[in-house]
């Protein structure tokens, strides 16, 4: 492979790019599911191919193409100058790449069990017994299951002499019953929503789930929904569950440190962000309790933002992001380093497949644990009045990221430190450093889960991207809530 | 890009390297090319080839895809043993059907629906767009923006696509099609304005006029004031139209219904919008895009989906229709008969109506004449990040973005900050005052229709931003 890339590195530079890096990459990925006690939809596939990216003129070309023979590699190449030059005819000054050292590297996600070698029937037989499980509740109405595992292998060589191969796995699991009855339709999904739990694991990420532990109660839930009260409307303090406070990391705080959103490069469709340069080192971001990184590292744990290198060839890090509460980092890349001060890049550059151009993309995004032991039981019983909220149902903010709103699929009224009854239709809102200034208590570590988002979008066109965001369930204070169903 | 003759080959291969009953093989992909801008600079340049082939086997009622992009025999081989195996392992599958041959794929079978051609969606000056060309396209969009004092984004695209199917029984379909799109966004230091378009023909699009009408609306919402929460007068744009409107034709679906997913279900044929609201799903039409035939090769069909606000019908998938037909619902959907709107077996999600177009009102009004008939309102130039709240009700929550203006008097009076909105759909098309003649709309919500500009009364905006 470090033959067919260097093809292309050859005829990049032969033609005048100042810098040239090439990635062959190999995906493979199945897909599972089931609906009401069938095989819903059963899917392998597999894409290989080449991309050259380049610097001519001072500015970028990309080409991709599926031939890797070497008059379709070399064609790529010369295509990709051509383009730069294109490029160079509308610009305001060269494009900097902060520097970085060419380096030989493997790396692969440590795994315990190739997802590919469990028998498909196996993978099947599970699903249709969780299924079984869902729909053994009067009331369930429909079923749904599913099983993913992804495999890339990549190579990425550069003109700097970078040669790193990396093979990354992941897995997702879940399900989800739902219950349609009078004019009214809910949902209950294990163990989140929109597809489940997603790691960079092997197959021991679906042994670990429990699914068909949890099956029944999940289902028995959604049902009992049709008969809990509406959640009541007005300001509480609210609790969220750990994967709840994942997407809310991811939304409004995970998106708004991209620094290419930062400096305008995705105005016309992702947005910006209200967290402009001068924010760093002197924004209050949230209370005093609010520890937040950006953590590639293996050490963090198996997040879909785990890796060895990025898409440019920078080793995995950790950048702090809010210390004690104070805005401290933004997602960096090779080209914006230098925008904020630094000399290297915070390495977050990543591409969807051989064919997209990398661009900064959340790593692993994590609210760092409450350093006291507090169990989410706890928590409730230090609670007077509230409102506990479980399991993503909705998701909106605005495109810099202030204001947002979220709907969870089940909520549990406080009072007096107990739950005193279900709510169904939970829903809250407000504006980002507000919210994240109210937070006064945090889990401990054994509550704290490190979740995988395998959807988020950005960029044009589109990249869908696997990040990570570790959370733990939290509370915070004054909170608005049951807008949702306000006013229509 | 892949030619007719090249694909009919890779399926002769196909077929002798598989002992399956039936053997169908999905083709797809083309040559696409993007320039993307910001900060007055071209930021990102793309260009990217690729196919697929994408292999569905049968044997006795159990079926399965796999795919690839590699048409070398080896990777043949082995796309086609991936797809038998997994097939293998299913359960037989009651409600699978024989794969359709090309008389049951053209409809030519009692058909409850009406077909017209499809007009041709290829054009050789859209696929000839060079990266030069892309470049002159951005510095005319940068200069308008210069001669404002605006910083600008967006892009400005081309793409040349196949779509084709082949199967066992001897049915064959091939699409292409070419598309250039222009998306911009243009700056103020506290305002910002955007407009998109795209067609098959390159020729219709003008990136001048799309810059002009981009930069007028972020000049012309500078300095927005915050006016409070509540129910509005709203004029949305097409583009914030089919933002919204999109959410709902999931929903359209035989199996959404089978599934009780759909907010039509017990719907059908109940005066669930306003009398103004007639919506058909018609590939043929004019102004849309996309290939003639489904998932399956079968064509689709022109229908009427909702007349004068009542609900006629939905779509379905071959088995979807089988089903429907023995199913406890059957005599409250309206008619039941394959559409053409299935998706690529085997799926969970049957169909979906996704070529649509709103007819055109007995009295078509202006955006213009919207405003200068609106009392105090507010006008949407687009909706961002919209989410379903509650899947029966069709509440959705969602934000508006790059040019949200008061409307007072008959005049637009400046830009406000931007809402949350938390609205019904069903309460929204029940609510339409006034709509222009439909155009062909884009937006980065919903897919591509034709769509028009509304004027609706009592839209809920719950909540304002701080810009």
């Amino acid at each position: 492979m470090q033959q067919i890339a260097n093809w292309a590195l050859n005829v990049a530079t032969m033609r005048g790019a100042s810098y040239a890096d090439a990635r062959i990459v190999s995906q493979r990925s199945r897909a599972l599911t089931t609906k009401n006690g069938r095989v819903g939809s059963a899917s392998d596939s597999e894409s290989m191919g080449m991309s050259v990216r380049v610097l001519a003129d001072g500015a970028w070309g990309f080409a991709a193409s599926e031939d890797l023979s070497r008059p379709g590699v070399e064609a790529s190449a010369a295509r990709a100058v051509e383009i730069a030059r294109a490029s160079a005819q509308v610009k305001q000054q060269d494009v900097r790449l902060a520097l970085e050292k060419g380096v030989t590297a493997e790396w692969t996600t440590p795994h315990a069990i190739d997802p590919f070698s469990i028998p498909v029937e196996r993978n099947i037989a599970l699903l249709l017994n969780v299924d079984s499980e869902l729909r053994a509740v009067a009331g369930v109405t429909l079923a749904e299951t599913n099983l993913n595992f992804n495999r890339e292998e990549q190579w990425f060589v550069s003109s700097e002499g970078s040669d790193i191969h990396q093979t990354k796995y992941s897995a997702g699991a879940g399900y989800t019953a739902y219950v349609f009855a009078g004019n009214e339709l809910q949902k209950r999904s294990y163990p989140n929503s929109y597809g489940g739990q997603w790691q960079n694991k092997g197959y021991e990420l679906i042994e670990e789930l429990k699914l068909i532990e949890n099956a029944r109660r999940i289902a028995e839930e959604a049902v009992a929904l049709h008969h809990a009260e509406q959640c009541p409307e007005g300001v509480f303090d609210i609790i969220l569950d750990s994967s709840q406070l994942g997407l809310q990391i991811h939304e409004s705080i995970g998106h708004p440190i991209e620094l290419d959103r930062v400096l305008g490069m995705e105005a016309n469709f992702a947005g910006t962000s209200f967290l402009t340069l001068d924010k760093l080192r002197t924004l209050r971001y949230g209370s005093e309790m609010v520890n937040v990184v950006a953590d590639a590292r293996q050490e963090h744990g198996p997040g879909l933002g785990t890796f060895g290198f990025d898409d440019e060839g920078v080793p995995g890090q950790c950048t702090p992001i809010i210390t004690n509460g104070l805005f401290t980092g933004y997602l960096s890349s090779r080209e914006t380093a230098h925008t904020i001060g630094e000399s290297r890049s915070g390495g977050t550059l990543r591409a969807e497949g051989w064919n997209r151009l990398p661009m900064i993309r959340m790593t692993n995004i994590s609210l760092l644990p409450g350093e006291k032991p507090l169990t989410l039981e706890q928590l409730i019983a230090s609670t007077d009045h509230g409102i506990l909220m479980q399991t993503n149902r909705s998701w909106s903010i605005d495109d810099k990221r202030y204001n947002f709103q979220f709907g969870c699929e089940i909520g549990w009224e406080i009072k007096s430190g107990k739950r005193a009854r279900m709510v169904k239709n939970p829903s809250y809102s407000g504006i980002t450093t507000e919210f994240w200034s109210s937070l006064d208590a945090i889990c401990s570590r054994d509550e704290w889960i490190l979740w995988g988002t395998p959807n988020c979008g950005k960029g044009q066109p589109q990249q869908v991207m696997g990040t990570g965001h570790g959370a733990a369930p939290s509370r915070f204070r004054g909170i608005k809530v049951g807008s949702a169903y306000k006013g229509s | 890009m892949l030619t007719r003759d090249q694909a009919r080959d890779i399926f002769d291969r196909i077929r002798k390297l598989s002992s399956a009953d039936e053997v169908e093989v999905l083709f797809s992909g083309g040559k696409f090319a993007l320039t993307r801008f910001a900060n007055n600079t071209i930021h990102q340049n793309v260009a990217e080839e690729n196919h697929t082939v994408s292999v569905r086997t049968v044997f006795g009622g159990r079926t399965a895809r796999a795919s690839t992009n590699r048409f070398d025999d080896d990777s043949l081989r082995r796309v086609v043993a991936s797809s038998e195996s997994l097939a293998k392992l299913q359960h037989p599958d009651p409600d699978l059907l024989p794969m359709p041959d090309s008389q049951e794929a053209e409809g030519t079978g009692a058909s409850l629906v009406s077909t017209r051609p499809s007009p041709s969606r290829y054009f050789e000056q859209t696929a000839a767009i060079t990266p030069q060309l892309r470049a002159e396209g951005v510095k005319k969009i940068v200069d308008v923006a210069r001669r404002h004092k605006l910083t600008t984004a967006g892009i400005v695209s081309r793409a040349e696509s196949v779509e084709g199917i082949f199967n066992s029984r001897g049915l064959s379909a091939w699409h292409t099609q070419t598309l250039a799109e222009i998306s911009i966004t243009m700056l103020a230091t506290d305002s910002s304005g955007w407009q998109k378009a795209n067609s098959p023909d390159v020729a219709n699009l003008d990136p001048l006029v799309l810059a002009e009408a981009a930069a007028k609306k972020a000049i012309e919402s500078a300095n927005p004031q915050e006016i409070p929460a509540g129910k509005y007068t709203v004029i949305l744009e097409p583009a914030a139209v089919l933002d919204i409107v999109g959410f709902m034709f999931w929903d359209y679906s035989g199996m959404a219904i089978l599934d009780q997913r759909s907010f039509l279900t017990g719907r059908i044929g109940t005066q669930l919008f306003g009398e103004n609201i007639t919506i058909w799903d018609d590939v043929t039409h004019p102004l849309q895009t996309g290939s003639p035939f489904d998932g399956e090769g079968v064509r689709r069909q022109r229908l009427p989906l909702v007349e004068n606000g009542v609900v006629k019908r939905v779509v379905y998938a071959r088995a979807t229709a089988e089903r429907m037909k023995r199913s406890e619902h059957k005599d409250k959907v309206g008619p039941i008969a394959a559409t053409g709107h299935g998706f690529a077996l085997p799926n969970e999600m049957g169909e979906m109506a996704c070529n649509i177009v709103f007819a055109t009102p007995q009295n078509p009004q202006t955006v213009a004449a919207m405003i200068a008939s609106t009392e105090r309102g507010v006008l949407v130039t687009r909706l961002w990040y919209i989410r379903e709240v509650d899947p029966f009700e069709k509440i959705l929550t969602g934000m508006t973005r790059d040019g949200t203006f008061l409307v007072e008097n008959g005049r637009v009076r400046g830009g406000v900050r931007n809402f949350r909105f938390n609205q019904s759909l069903i309460h929204m098309l029940s609510n339409v005052e006034a709509m222009s003649v439909p155009q062909r709309s884009c937006g980065e919500e919903s897919f591509d229709m034709v769509a028009p500009a509304m004027k609706v009364c009592d839209f809920s905006f719950t909540e304002a931003t701080k810009f």
